[in-house]
C-alpha cells in the first residue's frame, strides 16, 4: 500500500483524534498558564446621616466587581506562568510541613493534589498483584474441570467485568450500607458494632476489593486462552523428568504465559490509574479522593456557579505527566518489538 | 525413578477439592453482589432493608421502585438518551476505525508504527484531562463558531444546517463525537490485529484482478470482516454505555445519560425508598449489559484475547 492510499484510508480517524484530543490537550497546556478573573474596582463611598453640629459621615471602600456595558462581569486573561501549579501542588504548604517544626508527610497528605496522587498510586499498585493473581488461579481452575461446565463458569466470571464501573461499585457499596448483609456479617464475626463508612480506610478497603472483583476476569479471560495453547510435550517430558506439579507451573506454564502478565499489568497500570468511577460509587469524597477526581471538583461548577478550569488544567497536565512517566517502559518495549519484526 | 503414567497427570484428590472450592467461592464472589441488588430492588423497603437476610430472599415481590424510577421520574428520558449515544458511537466509532486499522494493517511504513505508538499514549490519557480541555470551548462555542455562519464563503452551507451556531455543551452529538475521538486509539489497535489475520493475499488478488484500494476493501475484505466488527463494536458500546465522566460534565439534566443520571437518585438518601429506587435505577441499567454478555460471550472473550496475542 502507498503511502497516499494509507494516508486516505486513516485520515477520518486521524481528523478526530487531532480535534478532539491533540487540540484539546493543546487547550489544556494554554489554560494551565491562564487565569482568568472578573475585574474589580474598589469604589469609596461617602454616607452621611443629619447629626448636631455637624452630620455624621462614614466612608466606606468596598470592592465589587466592574460591569461592562452588556451588564456582565468584565474579566480579563492573564498569564501567570506556573503559579496555578503551585497552587495546586501548594508548595508552599509543602515547604512547611518539611521544615523542622512541620508536620511531615502527614502534614502533606492533608493537601488535595498529594492525598490523590497516594491514593492513586497506592490504589494502582496494590491492586496489580491481586488481580494478576486472582486471575491466574481462576484460569487454572477453570482450566481444570470438564468442558461441560467450563462455559457456565466463563459466563459467571465475566459478569463483574462488563458491569457498569459505577453501578458495580454501588452494588458493592450497598452490600456494606447501613445494615447491609455483608457489614452484618463482619458484625456477627467480630462480635462488636462497626461502620464501614465512618473512616477513610474501611473505604479504601472495600475500594480494593470492587477493583479486584471488577477487573479479575480481565486477567482470567487472557490467562485461560493462553492456558489452551501451552506447549503439551513440553510438560510431558517435564513429567518424566520427574517435575512436580508445582515445578512445572513454575519452569513451564508461567514462563510461556509471561508476555501476557506483562501486557495485563500494563493495561492495568492504565487503567487503575484513571480511578475516579470508584470515588463516585463509593461517594469517599471526603476521606478519599482520586487525581481525576480532583480534575473532575475543580470542573465542577461552585455555589456562585464558576468552574476553576485553570486549576483543573494545571490537575490535568500533572496527571499526564505522571501517567506518561509509568508508560515509558511500554512504549520503549513497543518500539522494539516493531523494530524487530521489520527485519 | 518413577514410572510416568496417567496417574501423575490425574491430579490428587486434595488438589482437585481445594482448586474447585476455590471457583465455586469466586464463582458465588462474582455473581453475588449483582443477585442480591436484583432481590434488593423487588422487595418493600422493609423488607430489602431489613436485618434479616431471609426477608430479602423470600420477601414478597414488588416492583414499585421501578415504577416510581422509570415512570415518576421519567427514567426513560435518560435511556432514550443513552441508546441515543451509545448507537451514535458504535456506528461512527465502527466506520471510521475500520477504514483506519485496515490502511494500519496493510501498510508498512514507519509512519503507521508512529501513529500506532501515538495512538497508545492517547490510550493512556485519562479522561478528565480532556474534558477540561473541552469544557471552555464547548460552553463559548457560540461566539467561537460565529465566524464560520457569518462569513461569505461558509457561511451558507452552516445556515443549512442550523440557523445560528449551536452551543456543544449539553449536546447529545457532540458528546458522540467526543466518546469516537476517545474510542479511536483502542478501536484502530484492535481492528488492525483482526486485520493482520486475514492474509494479505486475499486482497492482492483482488487488486491483480484490477480493483482499487478501496475496492478491495469494499468487496473483498468486508464480508469476512464481521467477527472483528462485532467484538470491536461490543467494546466501543461499552465505553460509551458506561461512561461517567464525561457525560456527566458535559451534557445538561435534559440530556443526561442513564449512569450520571443515576445520581438524582443518589443524593437524596433521606428516605428508605430513595435508597431502592436508585438499587432499581443501578439493575435497570445493568440488565442490557447482562443480556449483552449471554448473547456475545464468545465475541468478548475473542476481543479481550485479541490484543494480548498481537501485544
Amino acid at each position: 500500500m502507498k503511502g497516499k492510499t494509507f494516508m486516505m484510508f486513516v485520515a477520518p480517524s486521524l481528523l478526530m483524534m487531532l480535534l478532539f484530543i491533540a487540540i484539546p490537550l493543546g487547550l489544556v497546556l494554554n489554560q494551565s498558564f491562564h487565569e482568568t478573573k472578573a475585574v474589580v474596582e474598589r469604589v469609596t463611598t461617602e454616607n452621611c446621616t443629619p447629626g448636631f453640629i455637624a452630620p455624621t459621615c462614614t466612608t466606606e471602600t468596598r470592592t465589587i466587581p466592574k460591569l461592562g456595558a452588556d451588564g456582565k462581569p468584565v474579566t480579563v486573561t492573564d498569564f501567570v506562568g506556573f503559579d496555578v501549579y503551585r497552587r495546586v501542588l501548594d508548595l508552599d504548604a509543602v515547604a512547611r510541613a518539611l521544615s523542622p517544626g512541620g508536620g511531615g508527610i502527614a502534614d502533606i497528605l492533608q493537601i488535595d493534589y498529594w492525598k490523590a496522587l497516594r491514593f492513586t498510586l497506592s490504589f494502582t499498585f496494590i491492586t496489580l498483584p491481586l488481580v494478576v493473581g486472582l486471575g491466574l488461579l481462576i484460569a487454572l481452575a477453570v482450566n481444570a474441570i470438564p468442558r461441560m461446565l467450563r462455559g457456565p463458569a466463563i459466563f459467571v466470571t465475566l459478569l463483574p467485568f462488563i458491569v457498569t464501573p459505577v453501578i458495580g461499585a454501588l452494588a458493592i457499596r450497598w452490600l456494606f450500607l447501613g445494615d447491609g448483609i455483608l457489614t452484618r456479617a463482619i458484625e456477627w464475626v467480630l462480635q462488636q458494632d462497626i461502620s464501614m463508612f465512618a473512616q477513610g480506610w474501611t473505604i479504601e478497603i472495600m475500594m480494593l476489593i470492587y477493583k479486584v472483583w471488577h477487573v479479575a476476569p480481565f486477567a482470567f479471560v487472557v490467562f485461560y486462552a493462553a492456558l489452551q495453547t501451552v506447549d503439551q510435550d513440553t510438560l510431558e517430558s517435564a513429567i518424566v523428568d520427574g517435575a512436580s506439579r508445582f515445578d512445572r507451573l513454575r519452569y513451564v506454564v508461567i514462563p510461556h504465559l509471561a508476555p501476557l502478565i506483562v501486557f495485563v499489568s500494563l493495561i492495568h497500570l492504565m487503567d487503575s490509574y484513571r480511578v475516579f468511577d470508584e470515588i463516585i460509587g463509593f461517594a469517599s469524597q471526603a476521606h478519599v479522593i482520586s487525581l481525576q477526581y480532583l480534575t473532575f471538583s475543580f470542573l465542577t461548577p461552585d455555589e456562585t456557579g464558576n468552574r476553576a478550569v485553570a486549576r483543573a488544567a494545571a490537575s490535568s497536565m500533572l496527571t499526564m505527566i505522571g501517567i506518561v512517566i509509568l508508560l515509558i517502559p511500554l512504549l520503549v518495549r513497543t518500539w522494539r518489538m516493531h523494530r524487530e519484526s521489520r527485519r | 525413578m518413577t514410572m510416568p503414567g496417567s496417574r501423575t497427570m490425574e491430579r490428587p484428590i486434595l488438589l482437585k477439592l481445594a482448586s474447585n472450592g476455590f471457583l465455586v467461592l469466586w464463582l458465588i464472589a462474582a455473581v453475588f453482589p449483582l443477585v442480591w441488588i436484583a432481590l434488593m430492588s423487588i422487595r418493600a423497603p422493609v423488607e430489602a432493608l431489613s436485618a434479616n437476610p431471609l426477608d430479602v430472599l423470600f420477601g414478597k415481590t414488588t416492583f414499585e421502585h421501578y415504577y416510581a424510577v422509570w415512570v415518576t421520574h421519567e427514567f426513560w428520558r435518560n435511556f432514550l438518551n443513552s441508546m441515543l449515544v451509545t448507537a451514535g458511537v458504535v456506528s461512527v466509532s465502527l466506520t471510521v476505525g475500520t477504514l483506519a486499522g485496515f490502511g494500519l494493517a496493510r501498510f508498512g511504513g514507519a509512519l503507521a508504527v508512529w501513529l500506532l505508538i501515538i495512538a497508545l499514549i492517547f490510550r493512556a490519557l485519562p479522561h478528565s484531562v480532556l474534558v477540561t480541555g473541552y469544557l471552555p470551548p464547548f460552553l463559548s462555542s457560540r461566539e467561537l463558531l460565529a465566524p464560520l455562519w457569518e462569513s461569505h464563503w461558509s457561511g451558507w452551507f452552516f445556515q443549512l444546517l442550523s440557523p445560528a451556531p449551536p452551543t456543544l455543551y449539553g449536546q447529545p452529538w457532540a458528546i458522540i463525537l467526543v466518546l469516537v475521538a476517545i474510542n479511536q486509539p483502542f478501536t484502530i489497535w484492535m481492528m488492525r490485529s483482526f486485520f493482520q489475520n486475514i492474509p494479505s493475499e486475499l486482497d492482492e488478488a483482488a487488486r491483480v484482478d484490477g480493483c482499487t484500494h478501496f475496492g478491495a476493501f469494499w468487496r473483498v475484505i468486508m464480508p469476512v470482516m464481521w467477527p472483528g466488527v462485532i467484538t470491536t463494536g461490543l467494546f466501543s458500546f461499552l465505553l460509551a454505555y458506561n461512561d461517567y465522566l464525561v457525560t456527566a460534565l458535559l451534557l445538561d439534566t435534559q440530556s443526561q445519560t442513564m449512569v450520571p443520571g443515576i445520581s438524582q437518585f443518589l443524593n437524596r438518601d433521606t428516605r428508605a425508598s430513595d435508597q431502592l429506587e436508585a438499587i432499581a435505577a443501578a439493575v435497570s441499567i445493568t440488565a442490557p449489559l447482562f443480556v449483552l454478555v449471554l448473547a456475545f460471550q464468545r465475541q468478548i472473550v475473542a476481543g479481550l484475547t485479541a490484543g494480548a496475542v498481537k501485544g
